[in-house]
């Protein structure tokens, strides 16, 4: 028997540590010799702590589990042997309908190894990838599978992996570099974190033959400070590879040798752009610039670099082991195999999962991540975090490839797919995504600085209920122009959240103008705070809450709201016991 | 300390110059000593040490590191995980990612600041709290979340987020009660 937890930065937040702990002194009290597997997450994380039990019959998975439950299990499960059904939301026999329809590559291992042990990783089929490429192919083999693989980049452009790798073994110079963007900055993306968290060999090792194939003998991750879990456990999985010589001198004697670093990012939105990261990795500002030269020809100190995301390299041990043909079998025509996405927002099932491109929206949406929350009414998807859009209801059916994405107007982007229900405001989510890239611009380019500046400034008025139909007509052209007069792919896209959004919910930005009104009930200068008189009692709760004394009313007689004096604070609605407050 | 310009001598105002003890720094230039490309890391161990960056030690580390002490600075400001101030003993991390804000992030965040009386990026006056905007904790799935010292708070609404809150204030206040 062994017990199983998951610690993620989900599973950890949700209190997964504390369970752990509850179970090792259940087992030392009671001198029971049962191994406890710690794992990274398994892309459940509405479900965290989660407890897999494997006994002789199978795994059972126990979800959202509290320490008066884990007492439990131990107890019957553990001691026992009776497994709690009310508590069970899966076993191997009867896998969660969450993870029914998904293919897993990226995330073959999240969740079920160890993250700290290079024996799991290696026990799991891992490392035979790099022994595969090392001793039985050529770089130019290496390139040849990952090109007939059709793997391209997924940190969000969709730019062909191989190209890249051939283009920086191409440069001239004996000095090269690679180096990984885990520096995922995109406020609603947690794929790489999770893939580092619960998977780092795979990371590694596909760093490992990438430096093979193109001729790099130093490599760097650079990953943000903020997520220490991932750093730590990166930090381990480093030292396991050198000891068994799979990083440094002459690798598994095949002549070899590559370096692995860490370099954390110190917080800069700008540097997951490929020529703002190699400056920050040189310790300068991270300011984009212009390309060409790309790195592959001029990158880190002047030297061929490449760069791919995590998720990229974690595909790469998987083609190299079973083959190119074999990950193109998913997939569509141009965008082959899978792709991860951390699903958040307004969703019943919120995680990480992996499904093979070209599965519609409305599959992910609805059969595995479950549907919306509290079955409320489905209003948009946001992919591509503040460079991608929001995708309508009508384009539902739209499937999940680059170019069926980018035809919306959003973009792949990394991963981060938030969906959003009836209560959530369009114009409230553009001015949210402007805030950012306004906050994260540069400042090296002019329209990128100022213009977003101005863009924010118009959005901020319409939500205040003070916009023009003409503000429409320059936010629309500034959009235009902060897109050509932009060096970067911040700045380039940082319109599109504005630009979908007046595509798609025009008329949610004419309620803002026209009738002063916000539709979603978000922008709280438009709304008004009402006293339903038939519901209210005369309780005079809500009076005496009020900060600015705008709600007066005799007692035991229904009360009402002074419009002029009202700050909108939101007060009265959560004091009122009968829910005779209201707002329009 | 020394100025050479007087634009110089209003950006000190922007720091806190408490005297620090400067020669902890020494085992960070020897860690970076002939190491090309390490200001960043530099700065961040500096960091780690002082647990804000003081003026005295970044014009220390632009004497010796040969750079100008503007690029330093620079630096520091350019990138969102460099303090200029100290901070309190408890560092609240709100997140600002797009599932905590379709969630009701703003609603917990307007609380937390009418419970410690202070914006993001002030701490407060007994030194206790600091309150910062992050990017994205990456819970998303216990949006709205919050952060206090590394430990992860989720699921909050505007009440729940103030009983954190007054839960730490009690737990300081009984510990002082107790020290006395």
């Amino acid at each position: 028997m062994k017990i199983r937890i998951g610690l993620g930065s989900c599973g950890i937040a949700a209190g997964g540590r504390k369970i752990k702990n509850i179970f090792e002194k259940l087992l030392k009290e009671s001198n029971k010799q049962i191994e406890i597997i710690t794992t990274g997450c398994i892309g459940m994380c509405y479900l965290e702590p989660i407890v897999d039990i494997i006994d002789d019959n199978g795994t059972y998975t126990y979800a959202n589990v509290s320490p008066s439950m884990a007492e439990e299990i131990f107890n019957e499960h553990i001691l026992k042997g009776l497994p709690i059904e009310k508590y069970i939301v899966s076993t191997d026999k009867k896998p969660h309908p969450q993870l029914e329809k998904q293919v897993r590559i990226v995330l073959r291992n999240c969740g079920i190894i160890n993250p700290e042990s290079i024996e799991d990783y290696i026990e799991a089929g891992g490392y035979s990838a790099l022994k595969k490429a090392l001793s039985q192919m050529t770089p130019e083999e290496v390139i040849e599978e990952v090109k007939i693989s059709g793997l391209r980049g997924r940190g969000g452009a969709g730019f062909p992996t191989w190209f890249k790798w051939n283009a920086a073994r191409a440069s001239k110079g004996n000095e090269k570099y690679i180096v990984c963007n885990a520096d995922e900055g995109d406020p609603g993306a947690f794929m790489d974190r999770s893939v580092i968290e619960g998977d780092p060999h795979s990371l590694i090792e596909g760093m490992i033959i990438a430096a093979y194939a193109i001729g790099a003998h130093t490599g760097f991750v650079y990953v943000r400070a903020e997520y220490p879990l991932a750093i730590e456990r990166l930090n381990i999985a480093i030292e396991q590879a050198k000891e068994k010589n799979l990083l440094g001198e002459n690798i598994l004697n095949s002549g070899f040798d590559f370096e692995l670093k860490i370099k954390m990012g110190a917080g800069a939105f700008v540097c997951g752009e490929e020529t703002a990261l190699i400056a920050s990795l040189e310790g300068e500002r991270g300011m984009p610039r212009l390309k060409p030269p790309f790195p592959a020809q001029s990158g880190f100190f002047g030297k061929p670099t490449n760069i791919n995301n995590v998720e990229t390299y974690a595909n790469v041990p998987w083609i190299i082991k079973n083959g190119g043909q074999e990950f193109a079998k998913y997939g569509t025509e141009k965008s082959k195999g899978t792709k991860v996405f951390a699903l958040a927002g307004k969703i019943k099932r919120g995680g990480l999962i992996e499904v093979p491109m070209g599965m519609t929206l409305r599959e992910v949406i609805y059969e595995i991540g479950g549907g919306i929350k509290e079955d409320k009414e489905f209003k948009a998807v946001q992919m591509g975090g503040p460079s991608g859009g929001c995708i309508p209801k009508e384009l539902l059916d739209t499937p999940v490839d680059y170019e069926s994405i980018n035809s919306t107007g959003a973009i792949m982007g990394s991963g981060g797919m938030i969906v959003m229900d009836e209560t959530t405001c369009m114009v409230d989510i553009a001015r949210f995504f402007l805030d950012f890239t306004c906050k994260e611009s540069c400042g090296k380019c002019i329209y990128c600085r100022i213009g977003t500046k101005r863009m924010l400034e118009i959005l901020n008025n319409i939500s205040e209920g003070k916009g023009t139909v003409e503000d429409l007509e320059i936010l629309e052209e500034l959009c235009y122009s902060v897109k050509d007069g932009s060096l970067c792919g911040l700045g380039q896209t940082a319109p599109n959240p504005v630009l979908t959004t007046l595509k798609y919910f025009k008329d949610e930005y004419l309620s803002h103008i026209n009738d002063k009104k916000c539709p979603a009930k978000q922008c709280r200068a438009l709304l008004s705070y009402k006293i339903d008189a038939e519901k209210c009692i005369g309780c005079t709760m809500c009076a005496k809450s009020c900060p600015t004394s705008a709600i007066s009313g005799e007692r035991k007689k229904a009360h009402t709201i002074a419009q002029d004096k009202c700050i909108k604070c939101g007060n009265c609605i959560k004091t009122c016991k009968f829910n005779a407050i209201y707002t329009e | 300390m020394d100025v050479s310009c007087s634009c110089e001598e209003k950006l000190s105002l922007n720091f806190d110059d408490k005297k620090v003890d400067l020669s902890l720094m020494e085992p960070i230039f020897k860690k970076y000593e002939g190491q090309s490309a390490s200001l960043i890391s530099i700065l961040q161990d500096t960091q780690e040490l002082y647990g804000y960056l003081p003026l005295s030690a970044l014009n220390l580390i632009a004497e010796r590191t040969g750079s100008k002490r503007a690029k330093i600075y620079g630096i520091a400001t350019f990138y969102a995980q460099f303090r200029l101030n100290p901070t309190g003993k408890y560092i609240i991390l709100q997140c600002q990612g797009t599932a905590c804000h379709v969630n009701g992030s703003k609603e917990v965040s307007r609380a937390i600041c009418e419970e410690l009386n202070i914006k993001p990026g002030e701490t407060t006056e007994d030194g206790l709290f600091t309150l910062e905007d992050v990017a994205c904790l990456g819970c998303c799935s216990l949006a709205p979340v919050i952060m206090i010292n590394g430990e992860a708070y989720g699921n909050l609404t505007p009440d729940s987020a103030k009983k954190i809150i007054r839960d730490i204030y009690e737990k300081e206040r009984r510990k002082n009660s107790d020290e006395n």
